[in-house]
Formats: C-alpha cells, sequence, structure tokens
C-alpha cells in the first residue's frame, strides 16, 4: 500500500465568530491526485493553505510526509514548502517581473542554484513542457488568463515539487483552455509521480485528473471515493454537483 | 462610548504590538545570508533616482520663495547680506528635511504602500512565502534600506537646488555675484547645522520606507484595501515625520545649539 503523504484530521478553523471549517479530514497518497469539491465559501482553500502554514488551524492535525505542519520548526516548515508546490486561483505571478524572472526566483532564492546556464536551461524545459517557450521575455501583464495559469503551473513544477496543491486551476478558462489545463495536471502527476489536492468547480477537471474526490459541506467531509462512486452516490447534495 | 474608547485602546495597542514585531522581523531579516543586492539597487533607483525632478524642483522654489519672502524685511535692516546664510541655514537645518520628506512620504511611502498591497491582494506575497522564499528579505528590507539610504542624498540634493533657488531669488531684485552668494551661504553653516539634519533625515527615510512596507504588508484583501493602505501609509509616514521632526528639535536644541 502507497504511503499517505498528506494526513488531515479534524481540522478546525473559525474566522471570528463564523465557523469555516468544523471537522475536515482526508488523505493523500504518494502519486495520487485527490480533487476536493464543494460550495464556494465552504473552506476548501483554508484547508489547502494550513498544509502550507499559510493558515493555522484551531485545532486539528495537517500532516506533510507524516509530520505536523504547526509543530514544525521556521526551518523544516521552509524545506518542507520547497517539496510542495501551490498554484493560486489567479496565477499569482509576480507582476514586476518577467516570465523567465518569475521562474527564476523560486531557483535562485529556494533552491539556491547560481549558475546562469542551469537557469535558463530549466527555464526553457520547463516553459516547453507547459507549451509557452516563447513567452519567456513577457510580463504577466501580456499574458492572456491561461497563459498566466500555465506559466504559475510552470513556476510551480520548476522546482520539482512532491506535491502539487492547485487553488481552483481552470476557473475563469473557457471549456477548451480548461480541458489543456485538466491534461497538463494529469501529464504532470504522470511524468512526476507528484501527488495533487485539487481544488476545483469543474467536474470535467475532476474527472479528467481524479483519482478520488473528497466532497466539503458546511465545513465537513460528506462523501469520499472515486469519480464514478460520487457520481452514483444517494446523498442530493452530492448528486447536485453532477447534474 | 467608554466601551468605544476601550476598543480603540485595545485597536492602538495591537497596532503598535504588531509595528514592533515587524521592525523585530526587519532587523532579524537584514542579516540574513543571501542579502537581495539586485533588488535594493533596483529600489535604489526607483526611490532616489525617479524622485529626482519633484525634488529639484520642491528645492528651487523652498530657496527661490524663502529669498523673495525675506528680502524686503531684511532690506528694511540693513542686513540684505545676511540673506543667504539665512536662506542656507534655514533650509538645511529645517525646511528641506522636513519638506521633502513630507513630499516623499506621498510618493515614496504611498507607492510602497499600494504596491505591496496590491501584491497582498493578488496573493503574490502568498505565493512568495509558499515556495520557501522569504517576502521580508526580499521586499520589505530592500525597500526600508533603499528608503533610508536615498531620502538623506535626495535632502543634500533639495539643500543644494534651495540654495541655487535662493541666488535666483537675490537676483531678481538685487545684484549678488553667485562665488559671493556661495562663499556667505557656506560661511553661515557649522557642523551643527548639517549633522543633525542629516540624522534626521535617515530618520525620516526609514519611518518612509517602514510604514509603507507595514502599510502594505498588513492590508486587507480587497481591491479597495490597496487605495486604504497607500492612504494609511502617508498619513502614518507624516505624521511620524512631524513627530520625529519636533523631538529631533528638542534633542538638538538641548545638546548641540548650547
Amino acid at each position: 500500500m502507497e504511503e499517505n503523504v498528506i494526513d488531515i484530521k479534524g481540522l478546525k478553523k473559525n474566522f471570528g465568530d463564523k465557523e469555516v471549517l468544523k471537522s475536515v479530514s482526508f488523505s493523500v497518497k504518494k502519486g495520487e491526485n485527490m480533487i476536493v469539491m464543494g460550495r464556494s465559501g465552504e473552506g476548501k482553500s483554508v484547508t489547502i493553505k494550513c498544509i502550507v502554514g499559510l493558515i493555522w488551524q484551531d485545532e486539528g492535525s495537517v500532516k506533510v510526509f507524516g509530520k505536523e505542519v504547526k509543530e514544525m520548526t521556521e526551518n523544516e516548515l521552509k524545506e518542507m514548502r520547497t517539496k510542495v508546490g501551490f498554484l493560486f486561483q489567479n496565477a499569482a505571478l509576480y507582476d514586476s517581473m518577467t516570465v523567465a524572472e518569475n521562474l527564476a526566483f523560486p531557483l535562485t532564492r529556494v533552491l539556491k542554484i547560481k549558475n546562469a546556464e542551469e537557469i535558463k536551461t530549466r527555464i526553457h524545459e520547463t516553459l516547453d513542457s507547459v507549451g509557452l517557450e516563447d513567452t519567456v521575455d513577457k510580463m504577466p501583464s501580456d499574458l492572456s488568463g491561461g497563459m498566466r495559469k500555465r506559466i504559475g503551473l510552470a513556476r510551480t513544477l520548476i522546482v520539482k515539487p512532491e506535491i502539487i496543491l492547485y487553488d481552483e486551476p481552470t476557473t475563469g478558462l473557457d471549456p477548451i483552455t480548461s480541458a489543456e489545463i485538466s491534461e497538463l495536471i494529469l501529464a504532470i502527476q504522470k511524468k512526476n509521480n507528484a501527488s495533487s489536492i485539487i481544488i476545483t468547480h469543474d467536474m470535467q477537471c475532476a474527472k479528467i485528473t481524479g483519482d478520488r474526490m473528497v466532497l466539503i459541506n458546511e465545513g465537513e467531509c460528506i462523501g469520499e471515493g472515486s469519480y464514478e462512486e460520487l457520481q452514483h452516490s444517494p446523498d442530493k447534495f452530492i448528486q447536485s454537483f453532477f447534474k | 462610548m467608554y466601551s468605544n474608547f476601550i476598543s480603540l485602546s485595545k485597536k492602538a495597542f495591537e497596532s503598535l504590538g504588531e509595528q514592533a514585531l515587524f521592525l523585530g522581523s526587519f532587523f532579524r531579516n537584514i542579516f540574513r545570508r543571501d542579502f537581495e543586492w539586485n533588488e535594493l539597487i533596483r529600489q535604489c533607483y526607483l526611490i532616489g533616482y525617479r524622485s529626482f525632478p519633484i525634488v529639484a524642483l520642491t528645492g528651487f522654489v523652498l530657496g527661490f520663495v524663502l529669498t523673495l519672502q525675506t528680502n524686503p524685511s531684511m532690506k528694511e535692516f540693513g542686513a540684505q547680506n545676511m540673506v543667504p546664510g539665512m536662506v542656507s541655514i534655514s533650509a538645511i537645518r529645517e525646511i528641506c528635511p522636513v519638506i521633502i520628506a513630507l513630499i516623499c512620504a506621498g510618493k515614496i511611502s504611498s507607492g510602497i504602500g499600494a504596491e505591496l498591497g496590491s501584491m497582498n491582494v493578488t496573493e503574490q506575497i502568498d505565493a512568495m512565502e509558499v515556495s520557501g522564499a522569504n517576502p521580508i528579505q526580499y521586499l520589505v528590507v530592500t525597500r526600508i534600506l533603499a528608503s533610508t539610504l536615498m531620502i538623506p542624498l535626495l535632502t543634500i540634493f533639495a539643500d543644494g537646488v534651495a540654495i541655487i533657488g535662493g541666488f535666483i531669488g537675490t537676483n531678481i531684485s538685487g545684484d549678488m555675484s553667485l562665488s559671493l552668494y556661495f562663499r556667505k551661504s557656506i560661511a553661515a553653516l557649522v557642523f551643527s547645522d548639517i549633522f543633525p539634519s542629516f540624522i534626521k533625515s535617515v530618520l525620516f527615510g526609514f519611518v518612509i520606507g517602514f510604514v509603507g512596507c507595514y502599510q502594505g504588508l498588513h492590508s486587507n484583501r480587497g481591491t479597495e484595501s490597496v487605495g486604504l493602505a497607500a492612504n494609511a501609509a502617508v498619513v502614518s509616514a507624516s505624521v511620524w515625520i512631524i513627530i520625529i521632526d519636533a523631538i529631533a528639535v528638542q534633542i538638538t536644541s538641548a545638546f548641540v545649539y548650547n
């Protein structure tokens, strides 16, 4: 049996009086793509931000590679983050830098690569893998929404993470570009054997990329299984996602 | 009423505490390895070089207007030859450091606040942090240091331009050669006019960078908060400049001029 790379148990998070997460539990195995679905504002993004320590949970346990995130030292957290890639909803490209500088940023600051030739090669390889090699000198403001997502993905992939967290990778894109991004996510998983958590509302994306799915409603997990299993669930709320 | 006062006081203390922690994290990150030299140079260019035109114009107008305003009064006492010294002392001791700092609070502090606020809204700072890079080292340390280095240089530049403005102002109604004007301006100055003013502008530069970074990084997530961060940066930086100036005047009066 494959080992769990992420283990979340009884995750609870409040923002002021608002109880966002009541008790979220699921795990992700090595090489697995886990889809997280739920209505907007149900705390899906909060859950993945707890995994990388951007938000701290009030209660519950989040383990990455078997280690409790909340108990990690500053250096351990930093080291863990180098192995976990995060694709933000709007790609979060550094808008004062070119595409090449965006991609070089984690190489020079995180992996501490100083060799200019190596940096250049890796940038070209990664851009090639997302099909955007000709954008190397462009500014993020010159790119379309789909291109920005791909460059965001390239920046995430360039450090070769073992886990990738996708926050709504296809939101705001047309169906064709969404399908392309979904295929790309799947190809990355197969090529790098990376584990992923993909937050999405896009059923097409979930069907293409997901090995397993978890549904969150009112701060709790209400269903877990494969796409087909959940599609045939008798639960009306779960059914409503597949209509 | 009482509960409002308590809640406001609590918020004020919380903000002070947060600023103290932010200050601590700035100092901790200055001495870390892999200092961002390239970003520091880029920020020095953006903060310093790009501010030259407005600083030059302000410095010139300050010297020029100060001369035109004081010339008639000095003429009444037959002390027109003291105008160059008076302009240089006023400009260097007080007017240039404070006015340039206030202008830079509007230009630089608000710019930093809006830039970092916008990066915060678009999750660029989260992206930096989550990639394992250090946003404080890259964004905050470089901007605060650049501002601390550049504001004193801009102030010195403005001092020089103000003296030139004073010379032109003098020659509108009178006649004094450039070399005589400069000799009189410089002869009136002593070390205790220049050094405290320089230290003061270093502090102003630090405050301008610090407040801009603090307000930008602590902005909320909505687009409206970018404007609020820029606005809060200008207001806070201006208030701090005035407070520092008031304290600096007391200290210099007590220790230097006495």
